[in-house]
């Protein structure tokens, strides 16, 4: 079978799109990713990012634009000549073979020879450590241990590309976290390319070398995951990484990236992101970063507080009727009366509604 | 013993019953209780009974009569002889049909169309068979006047005639099986099996299947019952005195025409009996399958 070179260097999309009927899934996305990162494709559902990831593996043909393996164009191949290694979400075991003729399927569609196929489903039932559950099926193993598998399934054929749609999503909380740092290492052993796809921005961020962060079937931004954390280009993309504060504010003036803005009857300064058309605008806050300081302009009072082991979180409202989230070290209680503030470089200021 | 009567006496009747999932809605199933037992299980012991009491002869005097006689023990060979290649057309004919229908966005329509010759009944389809295949029908006049053959093709009364009725009023209830199986078979193991390099031809052959066996078995199974109880299309379409004299027909000359019903009611239990051993040897050959769910494994 012609299959994809294993050694490309760059994969590239170029303006992907993607309709079903009027539904645009995808509208020109463009893309390159380098050989070994690990990318995220991060949005919340609904943005086309599964249906990116489809496209890519070529269960989903484009309605529009190309994907290209260095020189050679890929998105007119059938799946099974792209040879890209798939985790679905809900795993896509198979459930009449054990796991170790599931780890061994792709191997075998390949026409390797059986010992070679014996030897290298070793080697991925050791490295996702399942080394012992090989004649288990599918069914007899818990929801962690068949992640696994089917991770061990998509890797073992050494795919030039590992396409991973949200395989934790269906795990409890510990165990999400444990599978996290497997994935990782694993992408990191294996030196494999990876493209995974999630809605959890933690996830994301804690795992990727690139996030691309989407929305209504576009990319809103990509770069590094401390670069989204810290300056997130529009205003949508900051309030997806957590920015839960967005204040509709007024600019007072603005001078060499920095602005003063209005809000209600106070006045903050902050960084701007976005160039501003006019005098409406929205201010980015993090919950970490807002806090009752000795020159906070945000005069609240306590709603609700929730401890937090490293700090108090809570809700605060102004005189206006304004709920802003906060952070305390210290114990607040509700009722209390704050002047909240945020460091200036950690008010992000986007052009917004008025 | 006497404890238990004690404890008995402690819990009162209506707990103890409610508590071995017995209690009012239990009652329901009163009717359909008292319908089988009138209309399957009396007259089925009633006709047990009656083919052990010959008119002449000992007991089993009818048995021997039927596997001494080839006029009598040739109607099994020829009822399998239509019923297990009719069901095994069906059963092939309906895996890659169904296979394209289950992508198809108007299933429900196609499915209609497919389903309809179940209403109109073995009669009627035998009635419309005989026209269209007849030697006057408009499948000859094609065949005549397009020159592809000299003499009309002989389809009706003899055995394609029964094959093809039987195929006809079958189908549907075959098809409809298939498509409830492949259905249950969860799309993304064909995606996952695809992306691990799988044609179309090797997703078919080890995953959908493997996974569809024992729902072709079970199938097989329904749909061979019914074409071994065929009964019109035989007379109507077929060759009623030889190649297609089936074991029901057998069991009706006895019974109305010679008013033997002792014999026929001992057909009937030989017939009944083959099913058996067919469906039975079919479906112990199942445990060979996997036989769990056929969803994507998920814990």
């Amino acid at each position: 079978m012609a299959s994809v070179s294993r050694d490309f260097r760059r994969l590239r999309l170029d303006r992907v799109s993607r309709e079903f009927g009027a539904l645009h899934a995808l509208r020109e996305v463009s893309l390159e990713v380098e050989r070994g990162e690990f990318i995220a494709l991060l949005g919340p559902s609904g943005c086309g990012k599964t249906t990116a990831l489809n496209c890519l593996a070529g269960l989903l043909p484009l309605t529009g634009g190309g994907i290209w393996l260095d020189n050679a164009r890929i998105d007119r191949l059938k799946p099974e000549a792209r040879g890209f290694g798939m985790v679905f979400q809900n795993y896509a075991l198979f459930p009449h073979m054990s796991v170790r003729r599931n780890v061994g399927f792709g191997l075998r569609m390949q026409k390797r020879g059986r010992a070679e196929i014996a030897e290298k489903v070793e080697a991925a039932l050791a490295l996702v450590r399942l080394g012992d559950q090989g004649d288990k099926l599918p069914g007899q193993l818990s929801g962690g241990q068949q992640q696994r598998v089917a991770i061990a399934r998509a890797i073992v054929i050494e795919p030039p590309l590992v396409l991973m749609d949200e395989p934790l999503s269906n795990l409890d909380a510990k165990l999400r976290l444990e599978m996290r740092a497997e994935i990782r290492r694993i992408h990191d052993q294996v030196g494999s390319t990876t493209i995974y796809v999630t809605h959890d921005q933690d996830e994301a961020v804690s795992l990727a070398d690139r996030v691309v962060v989407m929305r209504g079937g576009t990319v809103r931004q990509v770069g590094p995951p401390a670069e989204l954390y810290a300056r997130p280009a529009h205003a949508d993309v900051a309030e997806f990484m957590g920015y839960r504060n967005l204040l509709p504010t007024r600019v007072l003036s603005s001078d060499a990236g920095t602005a003063r803005i209005a809000i209600g009857d106070a006045e903050l300064i902050g960084t701007v992101i976005e160039t501003l058309p006019g005098e409406a605008a929205l201010a980015a806050i993090r919950p970490d970063d807002l806090v009752p300081r000795a020159d906070g302009t945000l005069a609240a009072t306590v709603a609700a507080v929730e401890y937090r082991g490293r700090g108090f979180f809570g809700a605060a409202r102004t005189a206006a009727g304004t709920e802003l989230f906060f952070r305390s070290d210290a114990r607040v209680e509700p009722g209390e009366a704050l002047l909240l503030g945020a460091d200036r470089n950690r008010v992000l200021i986007y052009a917004g509604a008025a | 013993m006497s404890d238990a009567y004690a404890a008995s006496e402690r819990v009162p009747l209506r707990l103890r019953l409610s508590r071995r999932g017995i209690d009012g809605v239990t009652l329901l199933i009163v009717p359909s209780v008292l319908f089988v037992l009138a209309l399957f299980i009396y007259p089925f012991l009633y006709g047990l009974a009656l083919s052990f009491a010959p008119k002449e002869g000992g007991w089993l005097a009818n048995y021997q009569k039927f596997f001494a006689d080839p006029f009598y023990y040739d109607t099994i060979w020829k009822t399998l002889r239509l019923a297990v290649p009719v069901t095994i057309i069906n059963v092939l004919l309906s895996i890659p049909i169904a296979l394209r229908v289950r992508l198809m966005r108007h299933q429900r329509v196609l499915t209609t169309i497919l389903v309809l010759p179940i209403t109109l009944g073995t009669v009627l389809v035998a009635d419309g068979l005989l026209t269209y295949l007849g030697p006057r029908g408009w499948l000859n006049r094609l065949v005549l006047d397009s020159g592809f053959s000299e003499s009309p093709v002989h389809l009706v009364h003899n055995y394609w005639g029964v094959v093809l009725a039987l195929v006809v009023s079958i189908f549907p209830f075959t098809f409809l099986l298939t498509l409830s199986s492949l259905t249950g078979i969860d799309p993304s193991l064909e995606g996952a099996a695809s992306t691990l390099g799988a044609t179309p031809r090797a997703r078919f052959r080890y995953i959908v299947l493997p996974l569809l066996a024992p729902g072709l078995a079970i199938n097989f199974c329904l749909s061979f019952v019914q074409a071994f109880s065929v009964f019109p299309s035989a007379v109507l379409l077929g060759d009623p005195a030889g190649t297609t004299r089936v074991i029901s027909i057998a069991a009706y000359t006895a019974a109305f025409e010679q008013y033997d019903y002792s014999l026929a009611s001992a057909i009937a239990m030989i017939m009944g009996l083959t099913q058996l051993a067919i469906v039975a040897g079919l479906l112990s050959s199942r445990g060979l399958f996997y036989r769990g769910s056929a969803a994507a494994a998920k814990g």
